[in-house]
């Protein structure tokens, strides 16, 4: 035993310690930030100290502050607005943070145009459906065949359609967040009870007005819900299309060039930079969501 | 002849079920005037709703014919000629006290200001001023069914039909918004068809009952009520209030006896 495995089981004691003793106080906001904070702050220090203490390798996983240090200097590098100039507009004032241009190239791009395209489209389709039988008929299970095709397999035949830039990765995500979010809305377009729909009817409405007044304000939430699922498959989606072709930029090219040189600080650097994307994505949906479908039970507490 | 809302000639209608058909209403004959207040009592399953529904065009008759203002249903429907109250209040969630008044006035395209005036007339009229900002599960049962009254009433439709408003209230709330609506109704002097399956509710309220049987649903008895328009809560203690509720429990009674 040395001292970095023994400090690891006190300060892991004294975290839980401290947590038991937090729960059980009156529940204020401060506790209910302290409790998941030491919880995730636990885990790091355990991480690095049992690391360190048992020598592992950086190959095989290194300790959060490399993972840190890599992740500072890398974002010290960013340009600013005359870098801008000097790059080209292109640049973003990312100057040589490879991150940061690995952000832009892969959320940015790929993903958030994929999403709004994909998500766009699908609530396009969905209203486009409802209308129709005969389309709900044709197209659902057209809609299913192409979720069940292995996202694997149709990536490399994207890039080759679409090029090696991020258009092709966008393409990828639209695939990845078309069905989710069209099954969502076509769901919640029939979440009317009879009786809402019967009192359309007595007020003889017309159909834009029926949808407009009635059935997407009742849809909401399902279409939040299919929003929410595709702000994560559209960044996996992103990331995992630039393993079968891109330009020398990108976080899933990031990963796959410096897994192998080996240099897996750089690839955690870009997980964590994938991680904070990813929820802070999320979360704003989520929060988009609490703000206008505040009416719904779920969202009520 | 104008004085006629409802003309019912042997109206009948089938609902065809895996289990075979199910005669609703069979052979209902029926005429409702200007100003009449009609309820409808009856066992579950006599047709009663049904019958409100045809009505709305919310049910197509498979047999006999049915005028509404001496249009069929649906060109009143399309005329906007009636509010409809349900059994629940059905208000929309995502819009307020307010926001569901408005909603009939919005889609018949009533103007802003004419908009704000009415909601404000109909929110006074069920004494609801001053929740119009409240979402409807911030209110009672009892309150948000009379808000479902208010968006009925706010587009001043002659004919209200209402489908048990109250069945889902305490005796008490019940009692109140009966005088509410018999108020309101001597106010506006709309005709009112109103589904019930409470003996009191029937009489106290009405100037017409219609007493209906089921399987299949029709008509067993019309009576027109002797009680004075103006009805005060103890009027219920009146040997006149006591006859017609007996003979509406009579008519209810033989029609229970064919099954």
């Amino acid at each position: 035993m040395n001292l970095y495995l023994i400090g690891a089981l006190v300060f892991w004691l004294a975290a839980w310690a401290l947590n038991v003793w937090l729960s059980n106080l009156k529940p204020t906001r401060l506790t209910k930030l302290l409790v998941p904070l030491i919880f995730g702050i636990t885990l790091l220090v355990i991480w690095e100290w049992v690391v360190r203490g048992l020598e592992v390798k950086a190959v095989l996983l290194p300790p959060p502050s490399m993972i840190w240090e890599r992740f500072i200097s890398d974002l010290s590098q960013l340009g600013f607005i005359q870098m801008v100039f000097a790059d080209g507009p292109i640049s973003f004032g990312c100057g040589n943070s490879k991150l940061c241009a690995d952000f832009v190239q892969t959320f940015i791009k790929g993903a958030l145009s994929g999403y709004f395209i994909g998500c766009g489209a699908a609530f396009v389709t969905a209203v486009a459906i409802d209308r129709s039988p005969f389309l709900q008929k044709g197209l659902l299970p057209v809609g299913n065949f192409v979720a069940a095709l292995p996202i694997i397999g149709m990536a490399p035949i994207l890039v080759m359609w679409f090029g090696f830039g991020w258009q092709s990765k966008a393409a990828v995500v639209v695939i990845m967040v078309f069905f989710p979010m069209l099954v969502n809305t076509v769901q919640g377009m029939q979440a009317q009870t009879a009786m809402q729909r019967d009192l359309m009817r007595t007020y003889a409405a017309s159909y834009p007005q029926k949808l407009l007044k009635l059935r997407l304000p009742a849809a909401a939430p399902f279409i939040y819900n299919g929003l929410k699922i595709s702000t994560t498959l559209a960044l996996i989606g992103a990331i995992v299309a630039e393993f079968f072709g891109s330009p020398t930029v990108g976080m899933g090219f990031r990963i796959s060039t410096e897994v192998g040189r080996l240099s897996l600080d750089m690839v955690w650097a870009e997980i964590v930079v994938a991680a904070i994307a990813g929820s802070a994505f999320y979360g704003v949906v989520a929060l988009l969501e609490k703000a206008t479908t505040f009416w719904h039970p779920s969202q009520r507490g | 002849m104008s004085d006629i809302v409802i003309e019912a000639k042997k109206l009948s209608l089938t609902f065809e079920t895996n289990d075979g058909p199910v005669h609703a209403l069979q052979d209902v004959d029926l005429t409702i005037n200007k100003g009449d207040f009609v309820s409808f009592i009856g066992p579950s399953g006599c047709g009663k709703t049904t019958f409100l529904r045809v009505m709305a065009d919310l049910e197509q008759p498979t047999g006999g014919s049915i005028t509404v203002n001496g249009m069929s249903p649906e060109e009143a429907r399309l005329k906007r000629a009636y509010g409809y109250v349900f059994q629940a209040a059905g208000l929309y969630p995502w819009r307020t006290i307010g926001g569901n008044i408005r909603l009939p006035l919005e889609i018949m395209g009533y103007s802003k200001e004419n908009r704000v005036r009415r909601v404000k007339k109909v929110l006074e009229l069920v004494h609801l001023d001053g929740f119009e900002n409240k979402f409807p599960w911030q209110l009672s049962g009892g309150m948000q069914q009379r808000a479902s009254i208010a968006r009925a009433l706010s587009f001043d439709a002659d004919l209200m039909l209402m489908d048990e408003p109250f069945g889902a209230l305490d005796e008490i709330v019940r009692d109140h918004l009966n005088e509410q609506l018999l108020e309101l109704w001597a106010e506006t002097n709309k005709t009112i068809a109103f589904v019930t399956h409470s003996i009191p509710e029937a009489v106290y309220l009405s100037t017409k009952i219609v007493v209906m049987s089921p399987r299949p649903g029709r008509v067993t008895d019309v009576i027109e009520s002797t009680l004075p328009r103006e009805r005060p809560l103890d009027i219920r203690e009146s040997q006149e209030f006591l006859d017609i509720a007996h003979r509406v429990r009579e008519g209810l009674r033989a029609g229970h006896g064919d099954d």
